[in-house]
């Protein structure tokens, strides 16, 4: 066990993913000398050459169209895109080419590209720099979704996205983004297109992934104080959903809050919230409820704490729902 | 330019060749130009200066408030202040400007409070002043967009029959402001060859400070950015970024040819940004000090007060001009405290012009939270 912050944890999964497999390409904009507005690439450009580590021009759609192109000669491009708000730039490359090439040729391309997004709110930024688009992502068929919630799991789950043939957004919430926790180097890591348990509980289940987890386990902590036993689900692949877990767990806790930043309407939590109640309409004990941002854009930071779910809005559904 | 006025090697080969308009050397003497005049007089220079001096005011203030945690955030505009002082005094009231993040000098000439900049990167509001009532649109983030919001305006003028009337109380244009690393979005390719097309009167004004964030910008391009308008079909001028009376001149004329109805203009002021990219950035990663000191011997206030100084401007006017831009540093001080904090609530409602129901059922649950919550912790 090591232990890191999660900015660290990713670079050093980048760094044996592209130790492992001489076709992987990092490429994005301040990646190379910089070592990435975060530092997430810090030192790699160093080490693998501008060949492999390439700083490009200020142009997201050229970023992942690029990409695609690279993929027919075999390369594995890792591509940053710099925050969460400057993805729609290049969402025509993403959600047109990228999600539809390996159906379009019946499966003779493949398209093994990872789109790396710092995403989310809590830190303060201005204007285009905490948004949650994941659902955007999520509802493209062709494209899977994933998103890490600590270092062990960044660490992991980039290499895994990496190694996949297919197409991976892969949203890492920004705000956790130098929290430390233990790595474990050596683990044999969960398959990548699975959600975990990360607190086993009994009496609600809390239904969430990426900076919410933390969130949600401060949350369950708070309950203890209460005598409250609340289990905490991280979904970490949110296209394709691993609900598994989920159901085996609403079914044995009879409640479940789905919990996360991007806006309500159409948001992840309504496809899972949808599913639970398809999935255990019988032993559920209350409504499925939500706990998300609200449907407007990404306020001034001075609101953010108002609009970003919190361990106080999140324990005050835990409540209703028990309530029902 | 005469290369006896430039002692520090350019950053990149790209904005050696050709070469830029200037009419103020470094040391403060007048240039002449056989394409450009500045022809305004002492007082002019003055009024200018004193905008580069309250531009440079506005940004250091920041700065510090930033460094106070009063702001979140701030992008530094050290080093611009004439090519956003000496374009933006080229505007007409009735002409309007398009920003980005960094153009605090273009708001300033605009007449916008800086109070709605600090707000801004204060995180309690995301504008704050009304576009039409100063003829400048909120600033731009997202690298490039604005390109297009000026075309489309410039294109609305025309439609309007605002351009090439020959009655300069009527005819207007407008200006739309980027970085180096802008060029590079398609965005802004797009709108080159739109206003080329529809000879839209518009005049795009690329701040070539040589970097994008840590990107060099022999990194984002091939040629010299001003290169870009031969294949767009429109005409390119390269100025001096750090000489005002230039700046003024070339978009002067460039604005009049847009107003003129004789299309868009491509304007590359080579200039350089002093500071970081953010509060945030740590530009000893990318860059040399040297270069960043070579620099410094073009700064674009100096060779304005040499000039005033050689000409004949008082004393007085240098120690009253420092008085007010100490004034403005106070007030900003304390105005920055007194930012209204952003209420949720009141941000439910302007979401839409109609507010849904859905819109209106939040707003209650959040208003409603936040008694309950308030009533607890009473
Ligand atoms: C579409 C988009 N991508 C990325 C960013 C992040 N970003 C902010 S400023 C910047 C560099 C911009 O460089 P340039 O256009 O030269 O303007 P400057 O900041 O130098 O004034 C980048 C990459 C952004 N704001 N928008």
């Amino acid at each position: 066990m090591t232990r890191m912050s999660m900015v660290k944890a990713l670079n050093s999964g980048l760094r044996r993913a592209m130790e492992a497999d001489p076709q992987v390409l990092v490429m994005g904009e301040d990646i190379g000398r910089l070592g990435g507005v975060f530092r997430v690439t810090e030192g790699l450009q160093k080490d693998f050459g501008d060949g492999r580590v390439m700083d490009t021009p200020l142009a997201e759609s050229a970023i992942v169209g690029t990409a695609v192109g690279l993929t027919f000669r075999g390369f594995r491009p890792v591509v940053e895109i710099q925050f969460d708000g400057f993805v729609y730039p290049a969402y025509d490359q993403i959600v047109s080419q990228v999600a539809k090439l390996h159906f379009r040729s019946r499966g003779r391309v493949r398209m093994p590209i990872v789109i790396r997004i710092p995403y989310g709110g809590g830190i303060g930024a201005v204007e285009h720099h905490s948004e949650s688009p994941e659902a955007q992502f999520a509802l493209t068929a062709g494209l899977k979704v994933v998103s890490c919630a600590d270092p062990h799991d960044a660490h992991w789950m980039i290499q895994q996205a990496i190694a996949s043939d297919d197409p991976v957004v892969f949203m890492e919430p920004k705000r956790r983004y130098w929290e430390s926790g233990e790595v474990d180097l050596g683990a044999e890591p969960l398959p990548l297109w699975s959600s975990r348990i990360v607190r086993p509980g009994r009496d609600a289940t809390l239904i969430t992934y990426g900076p919410m987890v933390k969130t949600c386990l401060d949350s369950a902590r708070a309950a203890e104080a209460d005598g409250l036993d609340l289990e905490v689900i991280d979904l970490r692949t949110l296209s394709p959903l691993d609900l598994a877990p989920v159901v085996e767990s609403v079914r044995r806790t009879g409640h479940a809050i789905v919990v996360h930043e991007a806006a309500r309407t159409l948001g992840l939590g309504a496809e899972v919230a949808s599913r639970i109640s398809e999935e255990c309409f019988y032993s559920l004990e209350s409504p499925v409820l939500r706990v998300t941002g609200y449907d407007m854009p990404y306020p001034p930071s001075r609101a953010e704490h108002d609009f970003l779910p919190g361990l106080d809005r999140i324990l005050d559904a835990v409540d209703r729902a028990r309530a029902f | 330019m005469d290369p006896s006025n430039d002692p520090t090697p350019p950053t990149s080969p790209l904005t050696t060749s050709p070469p830029m308009v200037q009419l103020l050397s470094p040391s403060g003497e007048r240039v002449t130009d056989p394409r450009h005049a500045f022809d305004g007089d002492r007082a002019e220079i003055e009024a200018l200066y004193r905008d580069l001096v309250m531009t440079r005011r506005v940004d250091t203030e920041a700065y510090a408030l930033q460094r106070h945690g009063e702001l979140g955030l701030w992008p530094p505009a050290l080093g611009q202040e004439a090519a956003q002082v000496g374009s933006a005094r080229a505007l007409r009231p009735h002409d309007f400007a398009f920003p980005t993040y960094r153009d605090h000098g273009v708001a300033w000439c605009r007449g916008v409070d800086p109070t709605h900049l600090l707000g801004i990167f204060r995180g309690s509001h995301l504008g704050g002043w009304d576009p039409a009532e100063h003829g400048i649109a909120l600033p731009n983030i997202i690298i490039g967009a604005q390109t297009l919001h000026a075309t489309g305006y410039a294109m609305g003028l025309a439609l309007e029959g605002l351009v090439g009337t020959g009655d300069a109380e009527r005819d207007s244009a407008v200006i739309a402001y980027f970085g180096d690393g802008a060029t590079s979005q398609g965005d802004v390719s797009e709108a080159l060859d739109w206003a080329a097309v529809h000879q839209s009167p518009v005049v795009f004004f690329c701040e070539n400070n040589q970097y994008a964030i840590s990107v060099p910008v022999d990194s984002q391009t091939r040629v010299p950015i001003v290169q870009r308008a031969d294949g767009f079909g429109l005409p390119g001028v390269r100025v001096d970024g750090n000489d005002v009376l230039a700046c003024l001149a070339v978009t002067r004329q460039a604005l009049q040819r847009a107003r003129d109805g004789e299309g868009p203009t491509l304007i590359e002021a080579v200039t350089y940004r002093m500071g970081a990219h953010t509060t945030s950035d740590d530009p000893g990663r990318y860059r040399d000090a040297s270069e960043v000191e070579g620099w410094k011997a073009k700064d674009p206030l100096e060779r304005v007060r040499l000039l005033l100084v050689a000409e004949g401007t008082s004393e007085e006017f240098f120690a009253e001009l420092d008085a007010d831009a100490e004034a403005l540093g106070v007030r900003l001080r304390a105005a920055c405290q007194q930012i209204t904090e952003p209420d949720l609530a009141e941000l439910f409602d302007h979401v839409f012009v109609e507010s849904t129901v859905e819109n209106q059922q939040q707003k209650a649950e959040h208003v409603a939270w936040q008694a309950a919550f308030e009533e607890v912790a009473s």
